[in-house]
C-alpha cells in the first residue's frame, strides 16, 4: 500500500510519529474498546480529569460508559506482573466535558503506560520520551518535573487536615505564596509551619540549580530520587528544556513520586501530563508500580 | 513568537491605579495616557503591550494566553477558577464578598434560602460549606433590588463602603471573604517569558508591599 504523506493533517502526522517513537522504545500498541463498564470509573471518579462520564445501558442491562480516560482501562486489563515491565502505548479518543461549552467533547490523546517493576532508569526513560514527544511538535518546549513526596511532606508539616491540605495544594499549583500564608494564618497554624511549602513553591528552575537548593533542606530520599531520574538529561540537548517546578501537583490519593507536565510555546495550557501512580495501582489491588503520560492532541491542533 | 509582554488591565479606576504602579516599576507606555478610545497600547522599547478589558474578562484573557499577565479581583478569580498562576496580592481595590439582607432579616432554616447574586459559584461554594440549602438567582446587576422586590431573601455581592446597601435598607449579615486585586499569569507564558514575568511580579510586589 502506498500513499502520499500530504494527505495527513498535522495531528495525524504527530500521532504516527509518536506511535513509531514509542515503538522504538519497545512500547506495544494497545487497542481498546470505546466502552467500559461504568463501575470502573465510579470507583475511581477523582482520578478522572472531569468527573462527568457519558453513560448508557447496554442490551444486557449493564451500565456502560464512553471512555473518559485510558489509564484505568489499561490497568484493569494488566496482568500485574510485578517482577517484569509491561510497556504499552496508545492513541485513543476520550470523552470529557469541555470547560468552555460545559458539554461533552471527543478529545484525542496519545500516550504510554509503563507497569511492573519501575526503577529510576525506567522513570528516566519515560521522562525522555515525554521530552521527545514535546520536541516532535517542532516548537520550543518545557518539561516541568515535580515530586509529590516532597510536596506531601511539606504539606503535612503545615497541617494534617485533609481539606486544608487540598486548599494549600491548590495554592501551590498557582504559585500562590500569599494564599498559602493567608490560609495558614486564618486556620491558626503557628507561623513558620508553612515555610517548607512556601520554599518549595518558590524554588524552580534548572534541575541542577534546584537540587542544589533542596539538598540538606528536604527529605533526602525524594531529592536523591529526583536527582537520579533527571540525570538522564545531563549532556543531552533536552537539559535546558527540563526544569523542576513544584507548582506541578496531582491528587495524592492516586499519584506519588515523580509527576510532570509539558508546555509548548504558543499553547496556553499544558499539553502533556503524567507521573507515577502507584497509589492507584494499590487501590485497584495491584502489586505493580506504574508510570505514564498522555499528550493532549486537541490542544496542539492549531499549532501543527 | 511574540516577544512583547502582553498585559491585560481592568478598565476603570482600579486599572488606572494599577497602570501607575506598572509605570513606576519601569514598564511605562506613555501612549496609554492619550485621551482616546483605543484599547491597545504598545511600547516597543520597554517590551510591553497593554490592553484595557472588562474587569471580569481579565482572567479569561490570561487563562487563554491572549495576555501573559493581568490584574484581576480575587472575586473574579474565585468565580471563574481560571487555571493560572496567582503571583501577588496588590492589596488594592480592597472590598469584601458578603451576604446582605433587608434590615431585621432572620433566616428561616425550614425553607430553601433564595440567593440573588452575580457570583453564583462563590455563593454556591459558601453555602455548601455551611450546609445550607439554597436556590441561586443569577443576576447581572442591580442585585440590591432583588430582596426589595421579593425576588430573593438575601444577596451575595461585593461590598465596598456599604452605602448602596444602606440606601436600599439592606445590611451585611455575613462576610464571606476579603477581596483585593491580584497579579495573575498564564502558566505557559510563565515558562517562555519567565524572566520578564518574574521582573514584573517582583517589582509590583515590592511597590505594593505597603498596601497589605
Amino acid at each position: 500500500m502506498r500513499f502520499d504523506e500530504g494527505v495527513l493533517d498535522g495531528t495525524e502526522k504527530l500521532i504516527f510519529s509518536l506511535r513509531s517513537l514509542y515503538g522504538e522504545y519497545g512500547y506495544k500498541r494497545y487497542k481498546m474498546s470505546k466502552f467500559e463498564e461504568y463501575a470502573l470509573y465510579g470507583r475511581n471518579i477523582d482520578f478522572l480529569v472531569s468527573d462527568s462520564v457519558i453513560t448508557f445501558t447496554d442490551t444486557d442491562g449493564k451500565l456502560m460508559a464512553l471512555k473518559p480516560d485510558v489509564t484505568l482501562s489499561i490497568v484493569k486489563n494488566d496482568r500485574d506482573d510485578a517482577d517484569n515491565v509491561t510497556k504499552v502505548c496508545y492513541d485513543e479518543s476520550v470523552y470529557r466535558v469541555s470547560k468552555g461549552t460545559g458539554t461533552f467533547r471527543e478529545i484525542k490523546q496519545a500516550g504510554l503506560e509503563c507497569i511492573g517493576k519501575i526503577d529510576a532508569a525506567l522513570l528516566g526513560e519515560v521522562l525522555t520520551l515525554a521530552a521527545k514527544s514535546l520536541e516532535m511538535t517542532g516548537k520550543k518546549f518545557v518539561l516541568e518535573v515535580s515530586h509529590l513526596g516532597l510536596l506531601d511532606s511539606a504539606l503535612s508539616e503545615a497541617t494534617d487536615d485533609a481539606a486544608l491540605s487540598a486548599k494549600l495544594l491548590e495554592c501551590a499549583g498557582g504559585k500562590n505564596v500569599h494564599g498559602i500564608r493567608e490560609i495558614c494564618r486564618n486556620a491558626g497554624i503557628p507561623e513558620g509551619r508553612e515555610d517548607k511549602l512556601v520554599a518549595l513553591v518558590s524554588t524552580y528552575g534548572s534541575a541542577a540549580e534546584v537540587i542544589d537548593k533542596l539538598t540538606g533542606q528536604f527529605d533526602e530520599r525524594c531529592v536523591k530520587e529526583l536527582e537520579e531520574v533527571l540525570s538522564v538529561f545531563e549532556g543531552t540537548p533536552y537539559a535546558d528544556s527540563v526544569r523542576i517546578d513544584f507548582s506541578v501537583t496531582a491528587d495524592g490519593n492516586y499519584y506519588n513520586g515523580i509527576i510532570f507536565k509539558g508546555f509548548v510555546e504558543g499553547v496556553p495550557e499544558g499539553v502533556l501530563s503524567g507521573g507515577q501512580y502507584d497509589r492507584l495501582m494499590k487501590k485497584m489491588g495491584r502489586r505493580s508500580r506504574a508510570v505514564g503520560f498522555a499528550v493532549y492532541l486537541d490542544m496542539l491542533e492549531r499549532l501543527l | 513568537m511574540d516577544k512583547m509582554l502582553n498585559i491585560a488591565l481592568p478598565k476603570g479606576r482600579l486599572g488606572e491605579k494599577v497602570y501607575a504602579i506598572f509605570e513606576e516599576a519601569g514598564f511605562e507606555c506613555p501612549s496609554i495616557k492619550e485621551n482616546n478610545r483605543k484599547l491597545i497600547f504598545e511600547n516597543n522599547e520597554a517590551g510591553v503591550r497593554y490592553f484595557w478589558v472588562k474587569p471580569s474578562d481579565v482572567a479569561i484573557y490570561v487563562e487563554r494566553g491572549a495576555a501573559d499577565v493581568g490584574v484581576a479581583g480575587k472575586d473574579i478569580i474565585l468565580e471563574y477558577a481560571p487555571d493560572v498562576y496567582e503571583l501577588c496580592d496588590l492589596g488594592m481595590g480592597k472590598c469584601r464578598m458578603a451576604v446582605a439582607a433587608p434590615k431585621g432579616f432572620s433566616d428561616d432554616v425550614n425553607r430553601t434560602l433564595r440567593v440573588a447574586t452575580k457570583f453564583s459559584k462563590i455563593a454556591k461554594d459558601y453555602y455548601s460549606s455551611i450546609g445550607r440549602d439554597i436556590d441561586i438567582i443569577h443576576l447581572n446587576g442591580s442585585i440590591e433590588i432583588a430582596p426589595i422586590l421579593g425576588l430573593s431573601d438575601v444577596i451575595v455581592d461585593i461590598v465596598e463602603t456599604g452605602t448602596t446597601l444602606k440606601e436600599n435598607d439592606l445590611e451585611v449579615i455575613e462576610t464571606i471573604l476579603p477581596i483585593s486585586a491580584r497579579l495573575i499569569a498564564n502558566k505557559s507564558s510563565f515558562k517562555f517569558k519567565t524572566e520578564m514575568i518574574e521582573k514584573v511580579a517582583g517589582s509590583i510586589s515590592r511597590l505594593t508591599e505597603g498596601n497589605k
